[in-house]
């Protein structure tokens, strides 16, 4: 899987929705680790409804495997539905946050224009050191990691990807599909055969 | 308390609680077990001792090792049709499980296995005999659960059934501290599981894709079907067998399908794969229509995945989606349990018969016969082969046991030359390869099917891994045959060394104890034969013999299988030498 040609990678966004079970994260990274490949960004957070658990999967990967992949996750016993989709198909931010002693900071250079430049914002001002913080793109948040680093940057974090599809009406109405015992007019539709490149579904 | 005292005594009665152990093996008994494989230990005592008070309503077989317990309830479960059970102990009972667990995985054999585990309060403490079996055993279960609290193990339990034997079916896990075990709780009805919100066991059919796959077969002129054990798993032998019929299209079958349709059917061509038939595999790479029944096109069928059929158009039944598209792409997936989807491509195909077709196959079996099947299964000198001990089995049981294979030359034998009538009659592993896999299943496999012979077909290698297993049929009295085919080689290792790594046996070199002082030790009664004038007799005493009897037999040492699709080749690449 791994040997395929490198041009036809790119970045997916993989978006599962999940009961909340233990021991569930360990089945959809070893779906990953068995085929020895790395996931760029991942998170875990709740969805839109209550109870329902969204993950946020960020895999390089060209489309044959990431189709291949999506239907083992949505195999696993645990997961309500998956999709994937391009960056072109979502809206994704990641947050950062940046340490910088607040001295050298204050005395070097003018931070409100430093702020205003990268969409950052203090977060934290102390005597001794000053967090900001901003929101983007991966090269937005890397920008200020190359302004900052002359300045002593002192800890850098960043978080995983989160990503909203554009496309997307929200899952309630997959959801009651997914509560009725068996499978009713409403999900007689079916996505693999309405468009079978793009999506698919149970 | 003080309340409780105050209440009438009939009262007091309808409120009584019962053990988790207790609650579990009512939960069973309701789920309709009757057999369970295992081996007690410390975290899972509790359980047994629940277990003592209804030994008159369920059967445990005491194995001999765990992996034993779980190969026998993956024999259990393949011959019978039902949900194995297999119970172990924390820590190493547990992990013993874990290549039973990966093989029913690959297989799809529908167990649920119960293990013990340390006092919730323990958990990660690295305590005795405390093992992460829910980390472990999450990539080769369908579902596993570890429940901490009584409360939960009615509901756990239903789920697991469930889970286990819907949809594609798939091995299970329940995890249970054993404070959960010790815990009074009231335990209500037991409720069987029918959903899971969060699980879709069948896809949809849809109508298009069975109308689009009927016109492809309609205008077909070589069509050919292969079928898996998806055939089995569904209980569609017949609706397959009338779809051929009807159709009159050849078919193939891979070792996990085997039996699904009868050996000596007219439409049966033969096994697919890298030992399979010389006509199924060629005519792979030159029919027009190829219509794949609950089969998930593995390396060992498919050899080169690039030259695999590339001509055909491929219809692909299967109840699982991920199936679809994984290795062979699909010209129209049919998603679906073969049982319903089948009946709905018979409706919609023409009755026909495609005699030329056919006899494509014949001409290929005929050339088969002629350079490999003829001697190996009738040879006039020199030393038996295992051929020649399946044909002679054949005939004396005329098809009707069930086969248990181990794996490697064994196996391959077994699978291409075992007559089989009946269904869930080849029981082997497929996926994994497990050595070792045969005796523990056979005897599983008789619990299963206790009114029909079984007899496990082992090599010399495999059958030394879980000897062991000979305790559990001296203790249980089961009745299983035993043949050995002892080449006193790790044969297939051996073929591959002498073909592909010029003659250069590494450690393949297997010696054997008296495996007849070893049953007889055992109790179990046996013979050793190394001449072709006596095996005849010999296996007739094997099956006449009241109990288990183990047949050793010596075999040619340096045989191969044959065909062979080597690897890398394509299946139309096929050797017959």
């Amino acid at each position: 899987m791994q040997n395929q040609n490198h041009i036809d990678r790119q970045e997916f966004n993989i978006t599962v929705y999940t009961e909340h079970h233990v021991g569930l994260l360990n089945r959809i990274a070893t779906i990953f680790s068995r085929r020895k490949m790395n996931i760029e960004s991942l998170n875990t957070s709740p969805s839109e409804i209550e109870g329902i658990h969204r993950f946020n999967i960020v895999i390089n990967e060209t489309e044959d495997v990431i189709r291949k992949l999506t239907r083992q996750i949505e195999k696993q016993v645990e997961v309500l539905k998956v999709y994937y989709h391009t960056n072109e198909d979502v809206i994704w931010q990641e947050m950062a946050l940046y340490k910088v002693p607040t001295d050298v900071i204050a005395e070097k250079a003018l931070v409100e224009r430093l702020l205003r430049e990268n969409g950052a914002r203090a977060v934290v001002i102390r005597k001794d050191y000053t967090v900001f913080e901003t929101t983007g793109h991966r090269e937005e948040t890397d920008n200020l990691i190359k302004v900052l680093q002359p300045y002593g940057l002192i800890e850098f974090v960043r978080s995983a990807r989160i990503a909203i599809i554009k496309g997307s009406e929200g899952f309630n109405r997959k959801l009651r599909e997914f509560e009725r015992a068996e499978p009713g007019s409403e999900s007689v539709e079916n996505e693999y055969l309405n468009s079978r490149e793009k999506i698919f579904s149970m | 308390m003080l309340t409780q005292e105050k209440q009438a005594p009939e009262l007091l009665e309808e409120k009584k609680t019962i053990s988790g152990g207790e609650a579990l093996i009512r939960g069973l008994l309701k789920e309709g077990v009757d057999t369970i494989f295992g081996y007690p230990g410390g975290a899972i005592m509790p359980i047994y001792d629940s277990l003592y008070d209804y030994c008159d309503q369920i059967n445990h077989v005491l194995v001999r090792h765990e992996q034993g317990g779980i190969h026998a309830g993956q024999g259990y479960a393949r011959a019978s049709g039902k949900v194995g059970v297999v119970f172990a102990t924390s820590g190493p009972g547990a992990t013993n499980l874990i290549t039973g667990l990966a093989d029913a995985m690959i297989d799809s054999t529908p167990l649920v296995c119960i293990t013990g585990q340390v006092f919730a309060h323990l958990l990660g403490t690295d305590a005795f005999q405390e093992a992460d079996v829910i980390s472990i055993s999450a990539p080769v279960t369908k579902w596993n659960y570890q429940v901490t609290d009584a409360s939960e193990i009615p509901e756990a339990l239903a789920k697991a059934f469930y889970l286990a034997k819907s949809g594609r079916p798939g091995p299970v896990l329940l995890d249970i501290t054993k404070n959960a075990q010790l815990q009074q709780f009231t335990c209500g009805e037991h409720t069987p599981c029918y959903h899971v919100r969060s699980y879709r066991p069948k896809p949809i059919i849809r109508k298009e894709y069975i109308l689009e796959a009927a016109a492809l077969i309609n205008q077909a002129k070589k069509p050919f079907v292969l079928w898996g054990q998806g055939v089995i798993l569904g209980a569609a032998e017949q609706e397959l067998k009338q779809f051929i019929e009807k159709s009159g299209i050849p078919a193939a079958w891979t070792i996990m399908g085997a039996g699904a349709i009868p050996s000596d059917h007219p439409l049966n061509v033969g096994m697919l794969g890298m030992h399979g038939n010389y006509g199924p595999n060629v005519l792979t790479n030159d029919c027009d229509v190829l219509i794949a029944v609950g089969m998930r096109f593995d390396d060992r069928v498919t050899g080169r995945l690039d030259k695999y059929a590339k001509q055909a158009k491929v219809i692909h039944l299967d109840i699982d989606p991920s199936e679809i598209d994984k290795n062979v792409k699909a010209t129209v997936p049919v998603w679906g349990d073969c049982k319903e989807t089948l009946p709905l491509l018979t409706a919609l195909v023409e009755a026909k018969s495609h005699p030329e077709w056919l006899q494509k196959f014949r001409d290929y079996a005929a050339e088969e016969v002629k350079q490999v099947i003829q001697d190996e299964l009738f040879p006039t000198s020199g030393e038996m082969t295992m051929g020649e001990v399946m044909q002679q089995l054949n005939e004396l049981t005329n098809g009707d046991a069930i086969i248990v294979s181990d794996v490697g030359q064994n196996q391959m034998v077994a699978c291409r030359y075992a007559k089989l009538n009946h269904t869930r009659s080849n029981i082997t592993s497929g996926g994994l390869g497990t050595m070792g896999f045969a005796l523990p299943a056979a005897i599983g496999a008789k619990f299963g099917a206790p009114d029909r012979t079984v007899v496990a077909f082992a090599g010399d290698g495999g059958i030394q891994m879980t000897i062991q297993e000979l305790g559990t049929i001296m203790q249980s009295g089961v009745d299983v045959k035993i043949i050995i085919v002892n080449n006193q080689f790790l044969g297939m290792v051996r073929q591959w060394q002498q073909l592909f790594h010029e003659r250069r046996y590494s450690f393949v070199d297997i010696t054997s104890p008296d495996y007849i002082k070893v049953a007889e030790g055992y109790g179990i009664a046996g013979k050793k034969i190394s001449e072709r004038e006596n095996l005849k007799s010999a296996l007739q005493e094997m099956l006449a013999h009241e109990g288990s009897y183990l047949l050793e037999v010596m075999v040619t040492k340096e045989n191969n299988v044959f065909p062979m699709v080597p690897q890398g080749c394509s299946v139309s690449e096929i050797r017959l030498k």
